[in-house]
């Protein structure tokens, strides 16, 4: 109690009790319990990002991760004809039963079409086009009407034409479509991909981002999809 | 005949320097097992409260004072809490029937619903509380918009309870896709791809939600972890954070409610 009172002499002498700690010199740039207060949490800091950051990682891989999308025969040339789509079921998802599996509108290509829009090439007989049933606007399966024509989504009236054109209701772009070979005499339909709105193919897209121009900037290519032809 | 002094476990152990007389418990003093039976209920209370603090905590919290005019609508926030707790609860359960895999957890549902006892109710009780908690929510929202108990010093407690609010919905998102039958299923396709539609950021969430660029096969149990483990603990954590700041600043009287001024302040009434 003496001492305590002593150094509160001391320090009512200068005013202010002293903020030195104890072993404090003239000209010391950093405390020891600086400097172990700085070193315990920089080793926090390590410890706590050895836990975060492969945690982080492990669950934002599959971003970086593209998805195999083999080529799959939906049927003989002989299946398909130039003025009609022909459904087919393939395989998006591998591994998870009836939930991977979608359906795909394929024909075979048509050179006498008339009336395409700007930047639709012209279709040669030896090409196959297959079209993907997922609505560009939230993703519902669109169905061609035979009667019409037309390609319509139930959810919420989205209308293509032919070739997947947008004719009218939300959605945003053309329907996607599928690459397509033929080998040994089979329709093969491999990875999907998307087409701007004159119809240049970029990497797949979700439904509902516009595609082409800066959109192509705004919704940016994913590094999980396969490049376009 | 001659008491032998012994060890009462029941009693509280004396602290030093509290030792005031020789009146060392009940049994010492001749009282019968059931007076030791009748004090050993306020002991244990005393023992568990000598190690905790337990007993000023709650009653801080619980017999703290309220603002004249407290009404039921102040109930809306712990009928909220409540309604979590169910939620909790029946989650639990039905978390030991359900199967997050995309190819078995529409028959492990159905299992669950139609040939589990009493499946259906504690399901249609986890389906049905969800709406309960969200519109307990809203109310609880507007009752503090209305009554101003949002404003200084309480506008921390408002952006906790907004964040609350994003996660309950979280929880709903989630939620919906657990059943996988075709309504769920394409539920979370739209909701996926409307997260897709964010500029610049939004194809990366979609991806991430998804776990890859279609609905495969971690997606479902992607949801069930959000669904069960992240959102749920994280809406514990803050709920711990909203209650603390109830108790830490008081509620607010209603609007209608004026101060009492003190008589000497107040204006003579005009006759």
């Amino acid at each position: 109690m003496a001492d305590q009172g002593n150094d509160d002499k001391q320090g009512a002498a200068k005013g202010l009790p002293s903020s030195e700690p104890p072993g404090y010199f003239e000209g010391e740039s950093m405390t020891r319990r600086t400097a172990f207060t700085v070193g315990v949490q920089a080793i926090g800091g390590i410890a706590g990002a050895a836990i975060v950051l492969p945690a982080i990682g492990f669950a934002a891989a599959p971003l970086f991760e593209q998805e195999d999308e083999p080529w799959q025969a939906v049927g003989p040339t002989s299946d398909f004809t130039p003025d009609t789509y022909r459904s087919v079921v393939i395989t998006i998802v591998f591994g998870i039963g009836e939930t991977g599996k979608s359906t795909a509108y394929v024909r075979q290509g048509n050179p006498n079409l008339t009336g395409l829009p700007s930047g639709y090439h012209k279709e040669s007989p030896d090409e196959y086009i297959a079209i993907s049933t997922r609505c560009a606007h939230v993703g519902c399966p669109v169905r061609f009407v035979q009667a019409s024509g037309n390609f319509i989504c139930p959810c919420h009236g989205g209308v293509y034409g032919f070739l997947g054109e947008r004719i009218g209701g939300p959605p945003v772009r053309p329907l996607d479509r599928f690459q397509t070979r033929v080998t040994n005499g089979q329709v093969e339909v491999g990875p999907r991909y998307s087409v701007t709105n004159h119809f240049d193919p970029v990497r797949a897209r979700d439904p509902g981002e516009f595609t082409g121009g800066i959109w192509n900037y705004l919704y940016p290519p994913r590094p999980s999809v396969p490049p376009p032809p | 005949m001659p008491k032998v002094p012994r060890p009462d476990p029941l009693s509280r152990p004396e602290s030093p320097g509290q030792r005031t007389n020789g009146a060392n418990g009940a049994s010492a003093n001749g009282a019968g097992p059931a007076d030791v039976a009748k004090e050993a209920g306020g002991d244990a209370l005393g023992w568990l409260d000598e190690r905790t603090g337990g007993t000023s905590f709650l009653t801080g919290m619980l017999y703290r004072k309220v603002p004249k005019g407290t009404n039921w609508f102040y109930t809306l926030g712990s009928a909220t809490l409540f309604a979590f707790t169910f939620q909790a609860i029946t989650g639990v359960f039905l978390a030991m029937y359900y199967t997050p895999s995309p190819t078995q957890a529409y028959g492990s549902i159905t299992h669950l619903t139609n040939d589990v006892w009493m499946g259906e109710f504690v399901r249609g009780m986890h389906k049905w509380g969800a709406s309960v908690m969200i519109i307990c929510i809203f109310l609880h929202m507007g009752r503090t918009f209305f009554f101003g108990a949002y404003k200084y010093p309480r506008e921390l407690n408002w952006v906790i309870g907004v964040v609350l609010l994003i996660l309950t919905l979280v929880m709903g998102l989630t939620g919906y896709l657990l059943p996988f039958d075709q309504r769920s299923y394409w539920a979370t396709i739209v909701a996926n791809n409307i997260t897709g539609t964010g500029p610049i950021v939004g194809p990366y969430l979609a991806d991430f939600l998804r776990a890859g660029p279609e609905i495969g096969a971690t997606t479902l149990s992607r949801f069930y972890a959000i669904h069960m483990l992240l959102v749920p603990g994280l809406i514990i954590a803050l709920i711990g954070a909203h209650l603390y700041l109830v108790v830490k600043l008081g509620t607010t009287a209603p609007p209608w409610m004026k101060a009492e001024r003190p008589k000497s302040l107040r204006r003579e009434e005009v006759g």
